[in-house]
C-alpha cells in the first residue's frame, strides 16, 4: 500500500495512458458532437474505456471482473475523464451504481451485474435521494409491493444517466422499511423522459415507475449502508473530477493570457491578470489535496469518511467554480462564446457544485463534525 | 510500491536515535545548549544534512518525526532555539560553505549559542531586494563594507549575519551582488532596535561602517550573490510556510480553542466563518503533506511559495476572526512596553498574535511579490515590463 499522496509508477502510467486516450478519442470536437447528440454520449467509446483500456472496474474486486486495484486508481481515471469532459455515465455508473453494488452482500447479483458494467457493455445508475450529498431516508418516495414478484411505483424528477441506464438500482419503501431493487431499462411500466441539462455533457432523466417489475437486492441496513457508501465514493470521485477540470481550465487560461497581446504586451504580464492566475493555481492545488485526501481516506480508512468526503466535495466544488469562472473572465469575449472551451467547464463546475450536495451543505456537515463536536 | 516513510529503516533509525537522546538528556532538566548539542551530535537537527554536520543523510520528510519526539519529551520546538539560523541560514551554509566553516559554525548555531540574523533589506531595497546599495569593495584578502540595512530580525541578539552587498555597480542589478557572512562583533557595525506594532523591538536597523570581511567568508562567486540569496529565500519561504503538521494545529488551534471557550458568543454567521477557516487550514495542511511527499520523490513544485502565501493570509484571517469572537475584550492589550511579553504569550496573547499577524504577508516576500513569483516562475507567465531591466545598477533612476 502506498502512503497518502504517493502516486506509484503504475498510477502515473495509468494517468498518462488515459490522458492520451482522451486526447485521441475524445477531443473537444467529439465532446461537442456527443453532447449535442440525442443520447448524450457514445456507447462505443464507453465500451472502449471498459474493454480496450480497461479503466472502469479499477475499484471493483477481481471476482466480478474488476481489477481490484483500488479507489485511488479509479479516481485518477475520473480526474482525466473530467479534464477532457468525456461524455458518458461517469456519475450514474462509475460513481454511484458500481460502488453500491460492490457494497452489497448478494454474490449472485454482483456476479450478474458488475462484469458488464466493468466492461462498459452496460451502464447503470442509482435512484436514491442524495441531493444533499447524504442519503435522506425520509425522501424515499418509490413504493415497493410484493405481488407476483416485487413491483415499484412512483416518480423521481432527476436521475443522473437515467435515460441511458440498462439497469436502475432503486431505493424504495417496502412495508418493512427501505430496500434496494434492480430494474431493467426495458421493464414494463418504466417511463424515462430525457431532460435538457445545463451541462449537456452530463445527462439526466425524469423516471417513473408504474407497477414496474423489480429484483430485490438488499433490504434494511444493508441496502441503506450500500447507498451511503456509494454517496461517499461518488462525492470524492466528483471532487477529483472537479480537480481534473479545474486543472485543464487553468492550463488553457495560462496559455491564453501568455499569448494574447494588448497594450503591446501579453495580458498575462499585467499583475491583475497574473495574480488572478496565481489565485487559480492555489485554488486548484488546495482542492487537489482535499480531493485526494478524501480518496485515500475511503480507500485505506485513514480518516473519518464523512469528514474527508465533505471536505473534498466542498473544497473541490468551490475551486472548480472559481477557476472556470476565472477562465471566462481571463479569456475576455472569447470566454463568453459557444466556440470557446470555458463555458463547457463552467457548466460542469456549476453542475458538480449542485450535485450530491452543495458546498454549503457539505461545509455545514464538516462544521458539525469539527466545531460542534468540540463545543459540545 | 514504496514503503511509507514512517516505516522505513531510516524512520526507525531517526525515531530510535531521537528517543535515545531525550532519554540520556531529559529535555525538562538539561540546559538548552547541552540538550541541543546532543541533538546535533546525534544528527537530528537537520536529518537530511551530512553526518557530522547535524544530520543523518536521511529524507527531509523525517524531520517532523524527530521533532515530535523532542516535543513529547517536553523539549522545545527546535527551530525556536535560533529562528533565523535554523530556518534560513543553515541550508545556505550546507550548500555554500566549505566543510571546515560549516563544521565550526553549525553546532553553535544548532545549540543557540550563536544566533544568526539576515542583513538583506535596506531602506531603498525591500521587495526590490536586488536593487540594494550596500557596497563591498576589495581590500587585501577581504572586503570593506559600507551601507545601511533595515528590518533585521534579532540582529541585536546575533553573533553572526548573512549579508548581501553590491560588489559591481556597473552591471545590471542582479549581476553585481555578492553574498557574505559577517561576524556581528566586527568593528564598524552598529545595531539600533526598531519598535514594532506590538511595542516590542524584535527587528533593527544595522549600520555598516568600513566593516572588514575576510574573503573566506564569501559564499558563492563574486557577482553571484543573487543566486545564493535565492536559495536562502527559498529556505525562508519553506520555514515560514511549512510548520503545521497535525489536523487542527497551528493558528487554527487558537480559533478552535476560543470557539470552545465562548459558547455564549456562537452564532451561525461566526460558525460559517470558522468552518471556512478550518477548511482553509486543513486543505493547506494537506497541501503541505502532499508537497513533502513530492519533495521526497524529487518532484519540486510551486508548493513552498504557495504554502508561504496561504499560511500568511490564513494567519491574518484567523486572528481577525478571533478578535471578533473576543468582542469588547479584543479592544484591550496588556501592555505596549518595550519589554512586553513576546509575540505569542501573555494574558492578551490573541491580541498580540493579531497584531503580529500583519507581518506575515510582508516578511520573506510580500503577498504581492509571492503572487508574482507563483505567476512567473511556476505558471511561466510573461514578466511584467521592468523599468530597470538591462540597465547598469548605477544608472537606475532613484
Ligand atoms: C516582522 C518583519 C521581519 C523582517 N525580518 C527581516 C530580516 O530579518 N532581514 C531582512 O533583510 N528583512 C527583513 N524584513 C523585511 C522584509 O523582507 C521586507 O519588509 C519586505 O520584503 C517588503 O519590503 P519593504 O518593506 O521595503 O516594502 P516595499 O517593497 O516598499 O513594498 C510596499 C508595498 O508595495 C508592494 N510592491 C512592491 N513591489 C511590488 C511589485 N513589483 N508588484 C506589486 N506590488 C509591489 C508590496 O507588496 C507592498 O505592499 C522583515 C520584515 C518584517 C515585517
Amino acid at each position: 500500500m502506498t502512503q497518502e499522496f504517493e502516486f506509484d509508477d503504475e498510477i502515473v502510467e495509468l494517468r498518462s495512458m488515459v490522458r492520451e486516450f482522451c486526447a485521441e478519442f475524445s477531443p473537444e470536437a467529439l465532446v461537442r458532437e456527443h453532447m449535442e447528440s440525442e443520447l448524450g454520449y457514445d456507447p462505443a467509446l464507453w465500451r472502449r474505456l471498459g474493454t480496450d483500456i480497461g479503466v472502469l472496474g479499477l475499484a471493483v474486486p477481481e471476482a466480478y471482473d474488476g481489477d481490484g486495484v483500488g479507489l485511488v486508481a479509479q479516481a485518477v481515471v475520473v480526474d482525466e475523464l473530467g479534464a477532457a469532459l468525456v461524455c458518458g455515465p461517469v456519475l450514474g455508473t462509475l460513481a454511484l451504481a458500481m460502488p453500491t453494488l460492490v457494497a452489497l452482500a448478494d454474490e449472485d447479483a454482483k456476479r450478474e451485474l458488475l462484469p458488464s458494467l466493468c466492461s462498459g457493455e452496460h451502464v447503470a445508475t442509482l435512484v436514491a435521494p442524495l441531493a444533499t450529498g447524504v442519503l435522506d431516508e425520509r425522501a424515499v418516495t418509490i413504493e415497493a409491493t410484493e405481488n407476483d414478484g416485487w413491483r415499484l411505483t412512483g416518480e423521481v424528477a432527476q436521475v443522473p444517466d437515467g435515460a441511458a441506464a440498462d439497469t436502475l438500482l432503486v431505493l424504495a419503501r417496502t412495508s418493512d422499511g427501505l430496500a434496494l431493487f434492480a430494474v431493467a431499462g426495458d421493464a414494463d411500466g418504466l417511463t424515462r423522459t430525457a431532460l435538457t441539462t445545463l451541462d449537456l455533457t452530463r445527462r439526466q432523466a425524469a423516471v417513473s415507475f408504474a407497477a414496474t417489475p423489480a429484483q430485490l437486492l438488499a433490504s434494511g441496513t444493508e441496502a441503506v449502508g450500500a447507498v451511503e457508501r456509494a454517496a461517499l465514493v461518488a462525492s470524492v470521485l466528483l471532487a477529483v473530477e472537479s480537480v481534473g477540470g479545474a486543472q485543464r481550465m487553468l492550463d488553457v487560461t495560462v496559455a491564453h493570457v501568455s499569448t494574447r497581446k494588448q497594450f503591446g504586451q501579453p495580458v498575462g504580464a499585467f499583475q491583475a491578470v497574473k495574480h488572478r492566475c496565481a489565485n487559480l493555481l492555489i485554488a486548484v492545488e488546495t482542492a487537489r489535496s482535499a480531493a485526494y485526501h478524501g480518496v485515500w481516506a475511503l480507500q485505506d480508512g485513514t480518516d473519518d469518511p464523512q469528514l474527508a468526503a465533505g471536505l473534498a466535495k466542498a473544497a473541490a466544488s468551490e475551486s472548480y467554480q472559481a477557476v472556470s469562472a476565472g477562465a471566462i473572465q481571463l479569456h475576455g469575449g472569447l470566454g463568453f462564446t459557444w466556440e470557446g472551451s470555458p463555458h463547457l467547464y463552467f457548466k460542469r463546475a456549476s453542475t458538480n457544485g449542485l450535485t450530491l450536495g452543495t458546498a454549503t451543505q457539505h461545509l455545514d456537515r464538516v462544521a458539525a463534525l469539527t466545531l460542534d463536536a468540540v463545543s459540545a | 510500491m514504496t514503503p511509507s516513510p514512517t516505516t522505513t529503516p531510516d524512520a526507525e533509525l531517526v525515531e530510535a536515535t531521537a528517543r535515545r537522546v531525550v532519554a540520556e538528556h531529559p529535555p525538562t532538566s538539561t540546559p538548552l545548549p547541552e540538550l541541543m548539542g546532543a541533538w546535533y551530535d546525534a544528527g537530528l537537527t537537520w536529518v537530511h544534512f551530512p553526518v557530522g554536520l547535524g544530520g543523518l543523510e536521511a529524507s527531509r520528510a523525517l524531520q517532523p518525526l524527530a521533532n515530535r519526539v523532542m516535543r513529547e519529551a517536553g523539549g522545545p520546538e527546535p527551530r525556536t532555539v535560533n529562528t533565523i539560523g535554523y530556518g534560513i541560514v543553515a541550508g545556505t551554509i550546507r550548500r555554500y560553505a566549505d566543510r571546515e566553516f560549516a563544521a565550526r559554525r553549525l553546532r553553535p548555531l544548532a545549540t543557540g549559542e550563536e544566533k544568526w540574523c539576515q542583513l538583506f533589506s535596506e531602506p531603498g531595497a525591500g521587495s526590490d531586494l536586488a536593487g540594494l546599495a550596500t557596497r563591498a569593495v576589495r581590500d587585501g584578502d577581504g572586503w570593506r563594507v559600507n551601507g545601511q540595512k533595515v528590518w533585521n530580525s534579532l540582529a541585536h541578539l546575533s553573533r553572526w549575519a548573512i549579508l548581501l552587498a553590491r560588489t559591481d555597480p556597473d552591471v545590471p542589478k542582479h549581476k553585481g551582488l555578492t553574498y557574505f557572512v559577517v561576524d556581528m562583533q566586527s568593528p564598524g557595525i552598529t545595531v539600533r532596535p526598531l519598535r514594532q506594532i506590538t511595542g516590542r523591538a524584535a527587528f533593527n536597523e544595522v549600520f555598516l561602517d568600513d566593516v572588514f570581511i575576510p574573503d573566506s567568508q564569501r559564499f558563492g562567486e563574486v557577482g553571484e550573490g543573487w543566486i545564493v540569496a535565492n536559495s536562502t529565500l527559498g529556505d525562508e519561504r519553506t520555514s515560514l510556510g511549512d510548520r503545521v503538521a497535525a489536523r487542527g494545529s497551528g493558528v487554527i488551534a487558537d480559533a478552535l480553542a476560543l470557539w470552545a471557550a465562548h459558547p455564549e458568543r456562537h452564532d451561525p454567521v461566526l460558525r460559517d466563518r470558522l468552518v471556512r477557516l478550518w477548511v482553509r487550514a486543513e486543505t493547506q495542511r494537506l497541501t503541505g503533506d502532499r508537497a513533502r511527499v513530492a519533495a521526497s520523490k524529487g518532484v519540486a513544485g510551486a508548493e513552498s511559495a504557495i504554502i508561504k502565501l496561504l499560511n500568511s493570509e490564513l494567519a491574518q484571517a484567523v486572528y481577525e476572526f478571533c478578535l471578533e469572537l473576543l468582542g469588547p475584550e479584543g479592544t484591550l492589550i496588556d501592555t505596549y512596553s518595550l519589554d512586553a511579553p513576546d509575540d505569542e504569550s501573555g494574558p492578551t496573547a490573541i491580541q498580540r498574535k493579531y497584531l503580529r499577524s500583519r507581518a506575515t504577508t510582508l516578511e520573506g516576500g510580500t503577498s504581492e511579490i509571492m503572487r508574482n513569483v507563483i505567476g512567473e516562475r511556476f505558471l511561466k507567465l510573461p514578466q511584467e515590463l521592468r523599468a530597470d531591466k538591462g540597465i547598469a545598477w548605477k544608472d537606475i533612476p532613484r
